[in-house]
């Protein structure tokens, strides 16, 4: 009985993506006792595997008004919440010869319409503004267009979550729900690892798990019509473009070049995959190819540059439900309250959207679940800055930003004011671990304490540590060494240096030649054939590619 | 200017090569464009790792395998020769070809080798180890080297093993940056006084240790600072190979370029092959970056360039090629057939490079260039990771090619 007190919550949140950690924080900022669980690690799906772009909502201004108008004030809202995460870059549609220039005032138009601020400059204007862009261009367009890091973004929230006192658990997938008649009253639980099962109980359960929403509607017992769409995406190992670069035509393969902390990425193509390979994340060497001959129409040099790798994730696209066809197909958000739709009480869907709109999806699910448990509490979330993103007098270390080394200005890139919470007493704290992103021992101590790290993949989404030129070939050991130390289990370290680097293969083989093929070869060389770290493969625990 | 014989390329097996030609009053030069395998090397070279008799391994490779090209009985021969090479280079090590030892690595793994650099412990089992009770020593702020999982290697073993990490203020200054404290920085630290110090230190806290186990961090220019410092304490000290760059895989390509130059050799170091000048079947000279259209000739050449992360082979989006002479290759048509999605399978990509003829002469067209020659990584139809034969292939047809030189 005891067991049951504790385990009850108002809300159970299912899904760690920035929607999930969304609802949580909003739940929670309302005072409900919230659970958030996710399958994997935060950031796993779909919100990990996008072009992190701050949507002005321009490319949706045409063919959706609504989609445009939810994209363009999210966009406000996040620059003042979000302030650490995003990038105010400004972004640029551009018209090429091959183009139809008319598009561009029709475009326009529809911009204006819905609140979005588009200024057509002279393309040699443009040129100057974005000197990577495609020099035959022919017209160009200036929308606010920006970046959102999505890994900060997710943490950020999650952080606050539990800063108002909700609970997380992670790899702890959903394999069943406590239903009582019509109505769900909870939710079993087993971790992905070494199997252990569990039960929580709420009044409230919120499936916001993207794609894997329709998997987790039927456990419940209800059916979502889902249309799973891969998009294949490249990073290019440094920064080609500083301004958002977007094709100003109707939307299509590879038209979005977003710059990105040290990288570049373009994307995406778009193709309808059978739901059961949603967690393949593939990509094939055609889409490589057709990523990079689009890519080079907008700025010329990604034909030359180098590419550090190729992911891919699924949007969740849901299908009226008076259309079980799935042409008519929105990508708007969809909040499905399922007493009313199917008759089951106490649960809630929260699905289609993007990444720009996951705090109005969260405002609208907690919203729901508010209604449900009688509760009046107010939404918060589009005024309160998270964690990290707060007035920057509250920082100490900010005044003196030219006495911070290199490192310390990086951590606080990734971590705003919650940089001041990273050890920095000696030269232990100081050393570096990532030499490429500049993460200091402080730094993975810090996310290691504090950030819900389980593994060094947990590690690279809270710090980038492994993100970069190298893809994690020297600091992925120096972090296992830290890890080591800080769950005193060697086996399990190595185990998990072992899939790390089997994770970072997966990234790389689509695009395995030149500079690529080489550090792989390095790689192998290192950890095989000097290290040995091929031991511990086919050995209990290593599952690479698995997250 | 006029050779003998050029190598292109400076690592292990160009080096070889080098010295094998000037040991016997050839003229030679070596053009290198900098860094090889060697210096990422963990000290083990490796004659055939999947077997416990290497020779044994080696007879079943395929036929078009760089050890079966050359034969069996001269990889027996040159695994013999080289050893005498390295002493009279000053490269210490051991190891018998009949018979692998043991080895551990940075990670703690125990792996198997043929020539091990006396730096390192090496043992005949990989279930036993020889002592019963070792201190491993670590130094504060150095991170390239992980206690954790080595005194995890040691207690599956059966062996004691305690840790202690020394705080020398000699590296205060090195520590003031945050990405100094690297094995080939501190190396340069670890010279006269402060060894004295180390020994100093541990005198007191060996206890009943056995042995002493540190990280590789002595010894770039030459093998001093080892035997100083093996000298002052009183139980054996053994090394630990670090992250790159490897302090002793440095070591041995100096050693090795310092005996080279002594034998009267050219070492061009920071210098790229561009292009060959081809006559009659024969490479007749080739031009460098450096050297503009100034032509280097040889009666001879000798291809050893290593593999792709060498730049002796490349991997175009497209195709594969060897960039300096366009030379055969065998490789896969394409670009989905170079890899394995699982890193820890065979990578079809390791075993491309340029095709020869029995002699290891390159060919172009199909038909064999008469007086170029390919060894080590460069060549075709090997994977010194699957098979752990890196080390022997390099160091084998390097020798095996000097012969053929000379006594053509």
């Amino acid at each position: 009985m005891l067991q049951t007190i504790k385990n009850h919550y108002d809300v159970i949140v299912i899904g760690g993506g920035a929607t999930g950690a969304g609802t949580a924080r909003d739940c929670a900022m309302r005072g409900l006792k919230t659970l958030l669980v996710e399958r994997k690690d935060f950031t796993a799906g779909a919100t990990g595997r996008n072009h992190g772009l701050l949507h002005s909502g321009a490319r949706y201004a045409v063919t959706d008004q609504e989609s445009a108008s939810e994209c363009i004030s999210e966009n406000m809202i996040l620059r003042r919440i979000s302030r650490h995460c995003v990038e105010e870059t400004g972004g640029l549609f551009i018209t090429l010869p091959e183009d139809d220039l008319s598009y561009q005032a029709k475009f326009v138009e529809s911009c204006q319409k819905a609140g979005i601020s588009a200024e057509i400059l002279d393309p040699k204007e443009a040129i100057r503004m974005e000197p990577s862009v495609n020099p035959d261009i022919i017209g160009a367009v200036r929308v606010p267009d920006g970046a959102v890091d999505p890994f900060r973004l997710t943490t950020a929230n999650i952080v606050d979550a539990r800063l108002h006192g909700a609970d997380i658990i992670t790899y702890n997938e959903v394999v069943g729900f406590v239903r009582n008649q019509n109505r769900i009253e909870g939710v079993n639980l087993r971790h992905i690892k070494n199997g252990t099962e569990s039960t929580y109980y709420a009044d409230v359960v919120i499936n916001a798990c993207g794609i894997w929403g329709a998997h987790v509607a039927e456990l419940a017992g209800v059916r979502i019509n889902m249309f799973p769409a891969k998009g294949a995406l490249l990073i290019f190992g440094h920064r080609v473009n500083s301004v958002v670069i977007n094709r100003c035509r109707k939307p299509a393969d590879a038209d979005i070049l977003v710059p990105g902390d040290t990288i570049s990425l373009i994307g995406t193509t778009s193709s309808r995959i059978p739901y059961e390979d949603i967690d393949k994340n593939e990509v094939t060497p055609e889409e490589v190819d057709v990523l990079l001959r689009e890519g080079s129409r907008l700025a010329p040099v990604l034909a030359n540059t180098r590419i550090l790798r190729a992911y891919s994730g699924v949007r969740p696209l849901v299908a009226a439900d008076n259309d079980p066809s799935g042409r008519s197909i929105s990508r708007g958000i969809v909040c499905l309250d399922h007493a009313e739709r199917d008759g089951l009480e106490g649960f809630i869907t929260i699905t289609g959207g993007k990444l720009m709109t996951y705090r109005l999806m969260a405002e609208w699910a907690t919203d729901m679940a508010c209604r449900k448990l009688g509760s009046k509490a107010q939404c918060l979330t589009a005024k309160t800055p998270l964690p990290g993103s707060e007035s920057t007098a509250e920082n100490p270390k900010r005044k003196h930003i030219i006495e911070l080394s290199t490192e310390q200005k990086a951590a606080e890139g990734r971590h705003g004011t919650m940089s001041r919470y990273i050890p920095s007493h000696n030269a232990n704290d100081d050393a570096l671990v990532c030499e490429c992103e500049q993460v200091s021992v402080g730094e993975i101590n810090y996310a290691i304490d504090n950030l819900h790290v389980h593994n060094l993949i947990n590690l690279r989404r809270r710090t980038r540590m492994g993100m970069g030129t190298c893809q994690g070939e020297l600091c992925a050991c120096r972090a296992a060494g830290l890890l080591g130390k800080a769950y005193g289990c060697a086996d399990r370290t190595l185990n998990d240096l072992a899939s790390f680097l089997g994770e970072r293969w997966k990234g790389m083989y689509p695009i395995a030649w030149g500079e690529t093929l080489v550090e792989n070869q390095f790689t192998s060389w290192l950890y095989n054939g000097v290290c040995g770290i091929n031991q511990m493969v086919g050995k209990k625990d290593v599952t690479p590619n698995k997250d | 200017m006029k050779y003998e014989t050029i190598i292109i390329g400076g690592g292990l097996s160009g080096l070889l090569s080098g010295i094998s030609l000037a040991e016997r009053g050839h003229k030679v030069a070596i053009i290198s464009a900098g860094q090889s395998a060697l210096h990422f090397s963990s000290g083990s070279f490796e004659l055939f790792d999947s077997a416990e008799n290497p020779l044994q391994g080696i007879a079943s490779l395929s036929e078009e395998h760089p050890y079966r090209k050359i034969g069996l009985e001269a990889v027996e021969h040159y695994a013999d020769a080289v050893k005498d090479i390295f002493a009279r280079a000053g490269v210490k090590c051991s190891g018998d070809k009949n018979r692998n030892h043991y080895r551990i690595t940075p990670i703690g793994m125990i792996k198997s080798a043929w020539l091990t650099l006396d730096d390192y412990a090496t043992f005949d089992s990989a279930e036993e180890l020889p002592w019963r009770r070792v201190a491993l020593v670590n130094f504060e702020g150095y991170i390239d080297f992980y206690p954790k999982f080595l005194e995890s290697c040691f207690a599956k073993r059966g062996v004691d093993c305690e840790t202690f990490t020394l705080t020398l203020k000699e590296f205060e200054h090195l520590r003031e940056s945050a990405t100094e404290m690297r094995a080939t920085n501190i190396a340069r630290v670890m010279t006269g006084d402060i060894l004295s110090k180390i020994a100093q230190e541990l005198k007191g806290r060996i206890g009943d240790a056995e042995a002493l186990f540190m990280p590789a961090v002595f010894g770039m220019f030459d093998d001093e600072a080892v035997t100083t410092l093996r000298s002052m304490v009183r139980v054996p000290l053994y090394f630990i190979p670090t992250m790159p760059a490897s302090v002793p895989g440095v070591r041995t390509q100096i050693q090795l370029k310092n005996y080279f130059q002594k034998l009267g050799g050219v070492y061009l170091l920071g210098d790229n092959v561009t292009e060959g000048v081809m006559e009659g079947g024969r490479l007749k000279s080739i031009l460098t970056a450096n050297h503009g259209d100034m032509e280097f000739e040889a009666d001879n050449f000798v291809l050893a360039t290593g593999s792709f992360f060498s730049h002796g082979i490349i991997a175009s989006q497209e195709h594969i090629y060897e960039p300096i002479f366009g030379l055969d290759v065998a490789a896969d048509a394409h670009r989905s057939e170079w890899y394995n999605q699982d890193l820890y399978a065979h990578q079809p990509y390791m075993g491309y490079g340029v095709t020869t003829d029995e002699q290891l002469r390159c060919k172009i067209g199909g038909e064999s260039v008469a007086n170029l020659y390919a060894v080590g990584s460069v060549l075709a139809s090997q994977n010194a990771i699957v098979e752990g034969t890196g080390g022997g292939v390099a160091i084998t047809t390097a020798l095996y090619v000097a012969d053929k030189i000379i006594n053509a």
